[in-house]
């Protein structure tokens, strides 16, 4: 407050604590800058790294790839970014949810037959469908956090459990395998258009969601909400429905999800549907500059997030790390980025800028005398 | 204010006279008397399945010594207010860390297996309840990066599954401790006594010493008193943040243990080991009667949790549905129902006046059931 | 009782010239308090007079700039409440810092718990617990969990635990003010107990009734300033309010309004309550009717139910009963989003807890009541959003870099002046001001008082709160006054005075001052 003063002292010309505090401030300057690192990485490692080829009628190379890899997450996080922002909690069911809404879909093309290139029902209605099941899913978790007021963690515990095995007895328990070459349109490609369905569905799905919260002003309540829900009661809005929105539209989101990466492989298969995408959602939200405790959210900066996430994913893969193991470099992402942008750290950092600046400074006593 | 009951007494009522049984007594009771009614029945329909012997009864236990820990550690972190999902990945990373010491290649003694794991999971609370007590960063977000990490951890160390083959781990496993009075006759005449395996008695020893710490000591009291309402045990005396601290550690600890026990029931590292873990814990604890707002519940009732879980996943099969995913259905609809339950209790205090979240027809009158 | 006898006891806390201050703020200037045992003794004082200030200097939770404190003649530093405990000095708070999950005997006893073998012994715990309960007549049981029990009874708990740690001088902060009159005199009756034990009780409350009820002495600050200190015997009632609410009235003639109420005779009230209530804890049942064009000012001290009134005019607290009239017609406002759409607006009391969204831009904090009001899907054009922005930043001369600056980096007067944009925008024919000059700098004061009345004159209707008599004499034609929460009076034209208003606000000396 009073660093004016202190300037004036010889102290040493240390970075300004102002400075500091300014770009520990800023979140997505950690993601930018791992996103940076990972790219100028693979520049090095990958010489034809922005080298985009023509497969199959398919444009290829890393970059379309990671495109392509990163669709579902994408998806996921938009949802993801809604609930946490209104509500200051996460949705731990979005991978049960994909599952159960490509489950749904599953059953009507495929009727009870596990394995067919007869659609049974027409493709519009089993995806209408499945997004159907997933709006209800949403709804439920919608209704414990909004109505009986659960942690949302805990609430969508309940179809985190349960979601998969659910998933799976709508298919009767097997994995369900959809032969006719239309069912893969919406995950790999529509004849004629040389790039992939996912890119561009993922690519709609974010400039919906960002019609959805600018051209409405359900962007401006669900932060009004997340931000201080006892003046966003006093100016009219209701936090009770805002928040059962949020829920719903992000349980249908992952729907759209699910339905792309059932898609993509042709097959309904519960157990793999999405598995642990949650956890990678909650990160690229994170990394996205958003706070996890809800308030402003930026879809912009969920994007890059999710795109960092898949890029070091596909890095790491490429540096023959197993799927499996990626997940301690993950975790050591994640607690750093939090830690670093928590406030006892910043606290801690601008003590030690102070600290410094300060050395030799007197304690003195303000006193403002009241007018 | 929080976790206040429903029924606020009036004036008029007379001080002094208790308006009932306690939100942990009434817990308690609900799930002593879901798990009774539950195996009564399973006797009666299932003849065949013999759960009228004490060795069934007895088995259910041994199945899930290591869940026992688990939950044992859920119940500490959640009573303080906080959460731990690490557990379950903290559980595989034991089995596969033991696995490959164990594994045939190397000629470490089984011993080690004692310490080792209860270090790393130590080592797992200490980070974890560091970051979520004294950085004060969310604990759902930290223990979700040490799922990550103990998950992870798993696969760099081993990738492959990992059969223990040392004589020494493999005879703990396959002891039996036998009950001499506790058997039934078989058909055939032979006995069919009674057992417990020397992981089960671990389990039951933890939990008789959590009782006791949990009732009986200081730091138990003021695990309660930092989830009841943490300014308030601040002004009480009670440091908060280290109590949380501890909470942390001894939850980690729990889950280190837990991971023995589990490699102890089943002696080989997976990397699937462990998977999930967590969410049977809390689903115990929370069916066990521990609030997820904090502050009540207890080690006993705990064990009926993880009693019921053990149940249903033996009685589920019996019912003719064959499918595994059945019983994790069931337990999740066991977990809502209780969640839902836990919101009856749960309140919004407004200055004094108690505002039920619950619509009316969905309250539970404790007035009236007194 | 024996009141007199100890009245004679030498003072045993004593602070003299206390200072205190706050960056900007000079919270307590040269204070000096003293407390006897074997008295209560009451702290007055309005927002910001400096009584809990005072408070926390002397348990240690401020550390003083200036001033000493002795202990029957020895100086102390108390550093911290701990410290002050070892001292013998106890706080019990208006919110119940007990842990309501445990039970009674816990609560009295955590931290200390009596141990044999290093174990907790329940028992011995127990049977201390309720021998505690039974000396000072607490009906209570030391197994039963707390929250089985009434505020007022875990209040007492809570004064339980206080003296039990060998407590000679214990600070009670409004303890009552969210009981009813029966717990309120079971408290009491325990307070006298401990007197009688020779406890020194300083008592801080904002009702009156209660302080003439129980009090020995009383000390009445203002802008962290000492008054004075009087035996409650030899101080009325009208006395103690005039010198907690101060200052003479000046200035009255630069501003001038209207009086006459007769204009409105015949006229429909805009708004028209009748027996509306949001429960006896809140505002007892009230009739009030208002006009067009017309400032009506509700007065009465912190805690006397003026803001609980206005709250559930708004639908801010659900009315239980009554009621309500808007135009003549009746309508139910159950949420404060029907009182918007019949014209009302609502600028809340606490602006930090109720008012902006800190991270939000002055622009979305200005248009959110609006958009709020016109639906989600009708959303106003960024355009617009920006014109009327633009339009009340130079209309409420707002000071803020530009439209996008989050509130929270604006000053005080100035995020008060970006809610005041945000109501103004709806185009209300009533609006509610709930202290909307509090902790704003003197011309911003000046500046809202004038824009009042211009509202008025532009035949909108106002609700008017102040803990300033002065601001509220000078824009309000009408006065409602409220006493304990109920509706005591409604003064006009002649009646409206400064001594008038004192004197209805405090009651009792004259009950049959308000009309």
């Amino acid at each position: 407050m009073k660093m004016g003063l202190f300037n004036d002292r010889k102290g040493p010309a240390m970075l300004s604590p102002s400075a500091g505090k300014k770009l520990l401030n800023n979140r997505l300057i950690f993601s930018l800058l791992v996103l940076m690192v990972v790219v100028v990485q693979n520049i090095i490692t990958t010489p034809n790294f922005f080298e985009i080829t023509m497969t199959n009628g398919l444009l290829s190379g890393y970059i379309p790839n990671i495109l392509d890899e990163a669709s579902e997450l994408i998806i996921v996080t938009m949802g993801m970014t809604l609930v946490i922002a209104a509500s200051g909690g996460v949705d731990l069911s979005v991978g049960p949810i994909m599952a159960i809404a490509a489950s749904f879909c599953g059953l009507l093309l495929n009727g009870s037959e596990y394995r067919t290139d007869v659609y049974h029902s027409p493709y519009f209605l089993a995806i209408l469908f499945g997004l159907v099941g997933a709006a209800l899913c949403g709804a439920f978790n919608g209704f414990l956090v909004s109505r009986l007021k659960i942690q949302p963690m805990i609430a969508t515990l309940i179809l985190f459990t349960a979601g998969r095995s659910i998933a799976k007895q709508i298919t009767h328990g097997q994995t369900i395998y959809i032969m006719n070459p239309t069912y893969k349109w919406l995950g790999v490609q529509i004849p004629g258009i040389p790039i992939r369905t996912t890119i561009l569905v993922s690519i709609a799905i974010v400039i919906l969601v960002v019609l959805l919260v600018k051209l409405t002003s359900l962007g401006l309540y669900i932060q009004s909400v997340g931000i201080n829900g006892s003046a966003a009661r006093l100016v009219g809005l209701n936090s009770r429905v805002i928040k059962f929105m949020a829920f719903v539209i992000c349980g249908i989101l992952a729907g759209v999800a699910g339905l792309v990466s059932s898609s993509s492989v042709g097959s309904v298969n519960s157990g793999e549907l999405g598995l642990s995408i949650e956890m990678d959602a909650i990160l690229a939200v994170a990394l996205g500059g958003n706070n996890l405790g809800g308030g402003k959210f930026s879809i912009a900066g969920s994007v890059i997030g999710a795109y960092t996430i898949q890029a070091i994913t596909t890095t790491l893969y490429a540096m023959n790390v197993r799927a499996d193991q990626l997940n301690v470099f993950k975790a050591i992402i994640i607690i750093v980025i939090i830690v670093a942008s928590s406030e006892v750290f910043k606290e801690k950092v601008n003590r030690l800028f102070r600290h410094i600046t300060k050395k030799n400074v007197p304690v003195g006593g303000l006193s403002d005398e009241r007018q | 204010m929080r976790d206040s009951k429903k029924t606020t007494i009036s004036a008029s009522s007379p001080l002094g006279k208790r308006s009932g049984l306690s939100n942990t007594g009434i817990l308690l009771l609900i799930t002593v008397s879901l798990f009774v009614i539950l195996y009564v029945s399973s006797t009666i329909l299932f003849k065949d399945s013999n759960f009228a012997k004490y060795s069934v009864f007895f088995n259910l236990i041994n199945n899930k010594a290591y869940l026992l820990m688990l939950a044992l550690g859920l119940t500490v972190v959640l009573i303080t207010g906080s959460i731990d999902i690490s557990v379950g990945s903290v559980t595989g990373l034991v089995s596969m860390v033991i696995a490959t010491m164990l594994s045939s290649q190397s000629n470490i003694s089984a011993i080690w297996a004692i310490p080792i794991s209860l270090l790393i999971g130590v080592a797992f609370g200490i980070v974890q309840g560091y970051l979520v007590s004294y950085m004060e960063i969310q604990p759902f977000i930290v223990t979700l990066s040490g799922l990550f990490f103990a998950r992870g951890m798993i696969s760099v160390i081993n990738p492959k599954s990992v059969p223990i083959s040392d004589k020494l781990f493999m005879s703990w496993s396959s002891a039996k401790v036998y009950i001499p009075f506790l058997y039934n006759e078989r058909k055939n005449g032979t006995m069919d006594v009674a057992y417990l395996t020397p992981a089960a008695i671990t389990a039951i020893a933890v939990l008789i010493i959590m009782i006791i710490v949990m009732k009986k000591t200081k730091f138990g009291r003021s695990l309660y008193s930092v989830g009841g309402n943490p300014q308030s045990a601040l002004l009480m005396g009670v440091n908060v943040k280290r109590i949380k601290f501890m909470a942390h550690v001894l939850c980690g600890l729990l889950a280190g243990i837990g991971g023995l026990l589990y490699t102890l029931f089943a002696p080989s590292g997976n990397p699937q080991n462990g998977y999930g873990y967590e969410i049977d814990a809390i689903s115990s604890s929370v069916i066990g009667g521990v609030m997820l707002s904090g502050g009540v519940g207890l080690p006993i009732g705990t064990l009926f949790g993880v009693l019921i879980n053990s149940l249903i996943e033996r009685v589920v099969p019996l019912l003719g549905i064959v499918d595994a995913s059945w019983p994790r259905i069931i337990s999740s609809a066991f977990l809502f129902v209780f969640i839902v339950l836990q919101s009856l209790f749960a309140s919004a205090g407004h200055k004094g006046s108690f505002k039920p979240v619950l619509p009316q027809w969905m309250r539970f009158n404790l007035k009236k059931k007194n | 009782m024996s009141k007199t006898k100890n009245l004679q006891n030498p003072p045993s806390v004593i602070m003299t010239g206390i200072g205190k201050s706050f960056p900007g703020v000079r919270a307590l200037n040269q204070v000096d308090f003293k407390l006897r045992r074997g008295e209560i003794h009451a702290l007055m004082g309005e927002n910001g007079a400096g009584k809990s200030t005072l408070v926390k200097v002397l348990t240690g939770v401020y550390p003083m700039d200036e001033g000493k404190v002795r202990l029957d003649g020895v100086p102390v530093v108390i550093r911290s409440p701990q410290d002050a405990q070892k001292h013998g000095i106890s706080t019990v708070y208006q919110e119940v810092n007990l842990c309501p999950n445990l039970s009674v005997a816990e609560n009295l006893f955590l931290g200390r718990e009596p141990r044999s073998m290093g174990l907790i012994d329940w028992r011995k715990m127990n049977l201390k617990a309720s021998e505690l309960l039974q000396k000072l007549n607490i009906s209570a049981n030391p197994t039963a969990q707390l929250d089985s029990y009434s505020i007022a009874i875990q209040q007492m708990i809570a004064i339980a635990r206080a003296i039990n740690t060998e407590c000679a001088f214990l600070i009670l902060d409004e303890p009552t003010s969210s009981l009813d009159a029966d717990e309120v005199n079971k408290i009491f009756t325990l307070m006298r107990q401990l007197r009688d034990n020779g406890v020194g009780i300083i008592f801080i409350t904002h009702f009156l009734e209660q302080v003439y009820e129980i009090c020995d002495r009383i000390t009445v600050l203002r802008n962290g300033e000492l008054v004075g200190e009087y035996e409650v015997d030899k101080l009325s009632r009208f006395e103690l309010v005039t010198k907690m609410m101060g200052k003479e009235i000046e200035n009255l003639s630069e501003l001038s309004v209207d009086r006459d109420e007769s204009r409105f005779q015949g006229e429909e009230p805009i708004i028209e309550a009748r027996a509306l209530s949001s429960g006896s804890k809140k505002v007892a049942p009230f009739d009030l009717k208002m006009y067009r064009g017309e400032v009506v000012g509700f007065s009465g001290l912190l805690g006397s139910g003026r803001s609980e009134l206005v709250r559930t005019v708004y639908g801010a607290d659900k009315p239980v009963q009554g009621q309500f009239f808007i135009r003549g017609k009746n309508v139910r406002i159950r949420k404060p989003l029907d009182a918007m759409k019949q014209g009302m607006a609502y600028l809340p009391e606490d602006r930090k807890v109720d008012g902006i969204f800190p991270e939000l831009s002055v622009r979305e904090n200005i248009i959110i009541a609006l958009q709020a009001k016109t639906g989600m899907f009708k959303r106003i054009r960024r355009k617009e959003m920006e014109k009327y922005a633009d339009q009340y930043i130079d209309l409420l001369n707002i000071k803020t870099a530009n439209i996008e600056t989050p509130i929270k980096s604006l000053s005080g007067g100035n995020q008060q002046k970006v809610i005041l944009a945000r109501w103004l925008l709806t185009n209300p024919e009533f609006m509610i001001l709930d202290e909307p000059t509090r902790g704003i700098d003197v011309g911003t004061k000046t500046e809202i008082q004038r824009l009042i009345l211009k509202l008025a004159s532009e035949n909108k209707s106002i609700a008017f709160i102040s803990s300033e008599m002065d601001e509220m004499i000078r824009t309000c034609s009408r006065m409602v006054v409220m006493r304990d929460r109920h509706k005591v009076g409604e003064l006009t034209q002649g009646n409206l005075d400064q001594s008038t208003i004192i004197r209805t606000i405090a009651g009792g000396d004259n009950e049959d001052g308000a009309v």
